[in-house]
């Protein structure tokens, strides 16, 4: 770093309220502060100014070990490129998260199963992820992020790394876990996939504005 | 408020060995190949420590302390005549020496072939006499060779023309003579000698064992022996190589080269010398490889954490807090360590067996090495594995989550 160089701010006043329940789809090109956002919301990353309140739980004033376990608690997230451990079982894969929790051992391999079987994958639980095709890995992932029972079950580009077939059974599956009442915010770029949730935020250059067509407002 | 509802993250034990065993196990060829470096410099290490011990225990058995300080002196002979004449005054000469710890001389008595008995009577039945040897000693000869009295006494210059013997046990033995309050007598030939004591051991000159000893006095009137044929030091540590020098010019000072003297070699210290610097060489060798295992094992660790910055993201994200992460490549690492210096241990057991039995020496390790050397070897992993530690858990998480991996 350079000194005297000055401070990016990724994200200018965004006020942006999820209410439980919601499906919220996030647009906006590249650079334009998705993944700071994302940052914030997913509780990895600290807000300069301004607050992130999480279940009625003021996150920003909470110290690191508490946000680590605010974030494995009730956040569940989903990436493009899975992330599964390529050497572990899927079920292995979906019983670490909850590692960091004070879970047992044979309760978090109840709940990983029970997970399995809720995306549909209950015949693959003893698999290794490299033998299973992109959207069954996308399916242990969504398991992984489900089984600790999260607020938010929080997508970054989750169909990025997809078919269009395997996407299309991928948001059908969300739209299966919005109807049961999880909160769903998904961040995209993909207009097929922004289009399925209830309303859709649109962010250009770190602010944030409703998108055209869309339900609520968000800025 | 609600934050008193958040549990901190938290990782147990268990599960934290469980992680770290199926990071390691993820890549068993790398792993093993990882832990190569300190199987190598543990196996050098143990190795060197246990040959050590065997060659150095085989010197200690040629290089002890009673050889170190066992000075003898005799005349030199040549064509059968001796060239010089030791004095029956050694003792006195040579116990004036600073490091003489006891000196006497030992002669051998020709007696003609006379046999030894105790009884007077010849019995045609049984066999009592004996042909036992006869020495002509002075008094400081028993302490020079380092001997225990048994029973009795040993003979003083008080008693140096009187005709008294003392027995080695051997002679004893054969005599059936086990004590002395009776004042036993044996007959060597015409002559009678009571016995005043009888000897428990000998540390030096072992022919002493089976033989009957009188005093110096008496063995020159019965037996007109000319000169004493050797004197027998006993010198302090570290003084044979001094008194060697000095005992000849004591003995003979008009002409010491005509005494022969032994002295321990000195050779000897030299090569229990030569083996200590082998031996530093060896160590530093093995405390190098060691330092080469400990950087692979930097190495690979840094490596795979480069490679699983994605694990780690997720690791982050799903609760896992950088104490966490960094927990689980220490412990990855010591693991590593672990099992090179558990292997390493035993390479470097079986290389100690090996060179034992080509050359036909006893293996000698001590038992804390082996058991030392895998906790040397996690030491190793574990001070290795601080800075990739380190580094993953400085990984921001969601570059590694974003990072396509």
């Amino acid at each position: 770093m350079f000194p005297g160089s000055p401070p990016v701010e990724a994200l200018r006043s965004v006020n942006l309220t999820v209410e439980a329940g919601e499906y919220v789809s996030i647009v906006g090109p590249s650079g334009s502060g998705k993944s700071t956002l994302l940052n914030i919301l997913g509780l990895l990353d600290r807000p300069t100014d301004g607050t992130y309140v999480l279940d009625g739980i003021d996150s920003t004033e909470l110290g690191e070990g508490k946000r680590c376990a605010l974030r494995g608690s009730r956040i569940g997230f989903v990436f493009q490129s899975f992330h599964l451990l390529p050497h572990r079982s899927a079920l292995d894969n979906v019983m670490l998260s909850m590692l960091y929790q004070r879970v047992s051992r044979t309760e978090r391999r109840r709940r990983s199963i029970e997970a399995l079987n809720r995306v549909g994958l209950g015949h693959r639980v003893d698999f290794s992820p490299t033998t299973l095709s992109g959207g069954e890995r996308q399916r242990v992932a969504i398991a992984r992020a489900l089984v600790t029972g999260p607020t938010m079950l929080l997508g970054d580009e989750p169909t990025g790394n997809l078919d269009s077939a395997t996407t299309e059974a991928i948001l059908q599956l969300f739209d299966e876990l919005h109807a049961d009442g999880l909160t769903l915010l998904v961040i995209t770029h993909d207009h097929e996939v922004s289009d399925r949730a209830q309303r859709t935020v649109r962010m250009l250059d770190g602010v944030l504005g409703a998108a055209p067509g869309s339900g609520a407002t968000g800025g | 408020m609600a934050d008193d509802t958040i549990r901190s993250s938290h990782l147990g034990v268990r599960d934290l060995f469980g992680e770290a065993l199926s990071g390691v196990l993820a890549r068993p060829g790398r792993a093993a190949l990882t832990a190569a470096g300190t199987v190598l410099g543990v196996a050098a290490l143990v190795a060197t420590l246990g040959l050590a011990r065997t060659a150095g225990n085989q010197i200690v058995t040629r290089f002890d302390e009673l050889a170190a300080t066992d000075v003898e002196v005799e005349s030199k002979a040549a064509d059968g005549r001796v060239l010089a004449q030791l004095p029956w005054d050694a003792e006195e000469r040579l116990t004036r020496l600073n490091g003489v710890r006891a000196a006497g001389t030992i002669t051998e008595v020709n007696r003609n072939g006379a046999l030894t008995s105790s009884v007077p009577i010849n019995d045609p039945l049984a066999s009592n006499e004996f042909d036992l040897t006869l020495f002509a000693v002075s008094p400081g000869a028993f302490d020079a060779v380092r001997a225990t009295v048994g029973s009795g006494r040993i003979f003083d210059s008080a008693l140096d023309d009187l005709p008294v013997a003392v027995l080695g046990p051997g002679a004893a033995d054969d005599l059936r003579i086990n004590r002395v309050s009776q004042q036993p007598a044996i007959f060597i030939g015409d002559e009678t000698y009571v016995v005043i004591g009888i000897l428990d051991n000998v540390e030096r000159r072992p022919e002493l064992l089976n033989a009957v000893m009188i005093p110096n006095g008496l063995a020159r009137q019965l037996y007109s022996v000319a000169s004493p044929a050797s004197v027998q030091i006993d010198t302090d540590v570290g003084a044979a190589q001094l008194i060697g020098s000095q005992a000849a010019l004591a003995l003979s000072p008009n002409g010491p080269e005509r005494l022969d003297v032994s002295v321990p070699a000195e050779a000897k210290a030299v090569k229990a010398k030569v083996e200590d610097d082998v031996n530093a060489l060896f160590l530093l060798l093995g405390g190098v490889s060691l330092l080469v295992g400990a950087l692979g094992i930097a190495n690979v660790t840094l490596v795979s954490v480069l490679e699983r910055v994605g694990e780690i993201g997720l690791r982050r994200a799903v609760g896992g807090a950088r104490r966490h992460i960094a927990g689980q490549f220490l412990v990855e690492s010591t693991m590593l360590g672990f099992l090179g210096g558990l292997l390493g241990a035993s390479v470097g057991a079986l290389v100690i067996v090996g060179v034992s039995v080509a050359k036909d020496w006893v293996p000698v390790l001590d038992p804390l090495i082996p058991l030392l050397a895998p906790l040397a070897g996690a030491l190793v992993g574990l001070v290795s594995g601080v800075y990739p530690a380190l580094r993953a858990a400085s990984i921001e998480p969601i570059t590694a989550l974003r990072s396509g991996m």
